[in-house]
């Protein structure tokens, strides 16, 4: 992990990646949310760098980089919930090959956990959390489908 | 969040939330319960529900929501199958509301459910192919309360720019909040009054001030009483204070009694979901401004009214 807020040549210092993913422009902080998202540490033996708190046109932002990885929906859903302006480019021999920007979906299904104990989304039913999302400006607003409760905060606590 | 201009089709639809519904499919919802209100009465006879079976599953008491949907099911010809007590059946084995909803479904034409999670109704919905009537999930919804409450200012007022007062417990009642949200769409003057501690939150009183309602707070109820033409009243329940005291203070400054009644406008009808304790001085049931018992029978319409509609006896 490298951490030079204030470094010209901090993306020097990171080895690049031959085939893989960069996560760029994630919400300053919000990197190892990511990584959980993501299940690292786990057990896939993926080379990972992380920066935290570079410096960017906007202020500051993190970036995730994973050799030989790429991502499947759940897991870009679920970073489009904590880093709204993260951009997720996939990277072949050493270029970029995509850039997508990552996209709030209008519905997660088995994304979240509701935090009303009381929902009967927490109980043993055979059924997924659902939620509607909406989003003002830069925050996230998750409507249970079942309870109606909102998550706005901290949402990267109540990831399933 | 309230869809508007079109009348949904009635026929297999779940009645879950009262956001689901637009001021049309309410008023159309409440003038086949005038309709029906004869034989809600017992003035005439039905048998357009004859053959067909609903099933009642309630998972948490409450014998007044559940006779008056027995006694709907009943006036219409139709019959009614109970989920029993809790403790008896399979729900105690660990079986699941989707299980038992499925099972359920092979029995009758129509479920209606109560059970303590919110969210509960909505997914007994999801497992069900026949039509589902929430009729309370816990802290969540109860449409038909808000519905037979529209219905009971509907016939014993009038919905169209009402002015009405409510009191007691605005924080935690979901229903009164429920019912401000339906009288939104008829343009209601709302008047809150309750002690600081059991205000309505705050958020709720922007959403009505952002559909253009006018929205006034007291804590004074002889204040309120004076230019509403009604009154609605919940109960206050003593385990939301800290002391005997403070509940008999509060409880006692919000009472409606006659000598308060001095001030209301002659038309003024009083309102209470039931039961209740000692909201409303016993005398006032005796001036013809108490109308809580008139709400308690007209549940008996409402509910017929939607059993008819999701059974697709009516249109
Ligand atoms: N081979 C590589 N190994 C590691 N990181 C790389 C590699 N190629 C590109 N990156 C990183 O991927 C991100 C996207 O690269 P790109 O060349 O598109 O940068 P950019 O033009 O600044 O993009 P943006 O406008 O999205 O910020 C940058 O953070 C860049 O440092
Ligand atoms: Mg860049
Ligand atoms: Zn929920």
């Amino acid at each position: 992990m490298s951490s030079d807020r204030g470094s010209a040549t901090k993306e020097i210092r990171v080895q690049p990646i031959e085939n893989g993913t960069v996560i760029d422009h994630i919400t300053a902080g919000q990197a190892l949310n990511v990584l959980k998202i993501l299940g690292i540490p786990g057990t896939s033996k993926s080379i990972v760098s992380v920066l935290i708190y570079a410096p960017s046109i906007d202020g500051t932002k993190d970036v995730v980089k994973i050799e030989g990885r790429e991502l499947n929906v759940k897991e870009v859903d679920k970073i489009s919930l904590i880093s709204p302006n993260a951009t997720i480019n996939i990277i072949r021999d050493l270029e970029v090959l995509h850039k997508n920007h990552v996209h709030i979906p209008k519905k997660v299904e088995g994304v979240v956990r509701c935090i009303n104990p009381n929902c009967i989304s927490n109980s043993n039913e055979p059924i997924t959390s659902k939620f509607t999302v909406s989003s003002d400006d830069l925050r996230i607003v998750l409507r249970c489908v079942y309870c109606e409760r909102v998550i706005s905060e901290d949402i990267a606590e109540h990831l399933l | 969040m309230y869809p508007s201009i079109y009348i949904m089709a009635f026929e297999d639809m779940h009645i879950i939330s009262m956001k689901d519904f637009s001021r049309d499919t309410i008023d159309h919802i409440l003038a086949t319960a005038e309709e029906l209100e004869p034989i809600a009465r017992g003035k005439r006879t039905s048998d357009l529900l004859a053959g067909k079976i609903l099933a009642v599953l309630f998972f948490e008491p409450s014998t007044r929501t559940r006779m008056s949907f027995e006694a709907a099911m009943t006036r219409l010809g139709g019959s009614v199958l109970n989920l029993g007590s809790v403790e008896a059946s399979s729900i105690t084995k660990g079986e699941t509301l989707a299980d038992t909803i499925r099972v359920v479904n092979g029995y009758a034409n129509a479920i209606v459910i109560r059970h303590p999670k919110e969210g509960s109704a909505k997914l007994a919905s999801e497992f069900s192919s026949i039509p589902v009537l929430n009729a309370g999930d816990g802290a969540g919804h109860h449409p038909t309360q808000t519905l037979l409450d529209l219905y009971t200012i509907r016939r014993e007022s009038h919905l169209d720019g009402l002015r009405i007062a409510l009191a007691g417990d605005l924080k935690y009642g979901r229903t009164v909040h429920s019912l401000c949200y339906a009288l939104s769409l008829y343009g209601a003057h709302i008047t809150l009054v309750s002690p600081k501690e059991l205000r309505m939150p705050n958020a709720i009183i922007k959403d009505l001030e952002d559909r253009g309602i006018e929205v006034k707070q007291t804590e004074s109820i002889g204040e309120a009483i004076k230019d509403v033409d009604v009154l609605y009243v919940t109960r206050i329940q003593k385990e939301r204070f800290p002391d005997h005291a403070e509940y008999q203070r509060v409880a006692n400054s919000l009472q409606i009694t006659p000598e308060l009644l001095v001030q209301a406008q002659p038309g003024l009808k009083i309102m209470h979901p039931l039961p209740r304790t000692n909201e409303i001085d016993q005398r006032v049931d005796l001036t013809h401004h108490a109308c809580y018992f008139e709400q308690a029978f007209y549940g008996v319409p409402v509910r017929m009214a939607l059993l008819a509609l999701v059974m697709g006896a009516i249109e």
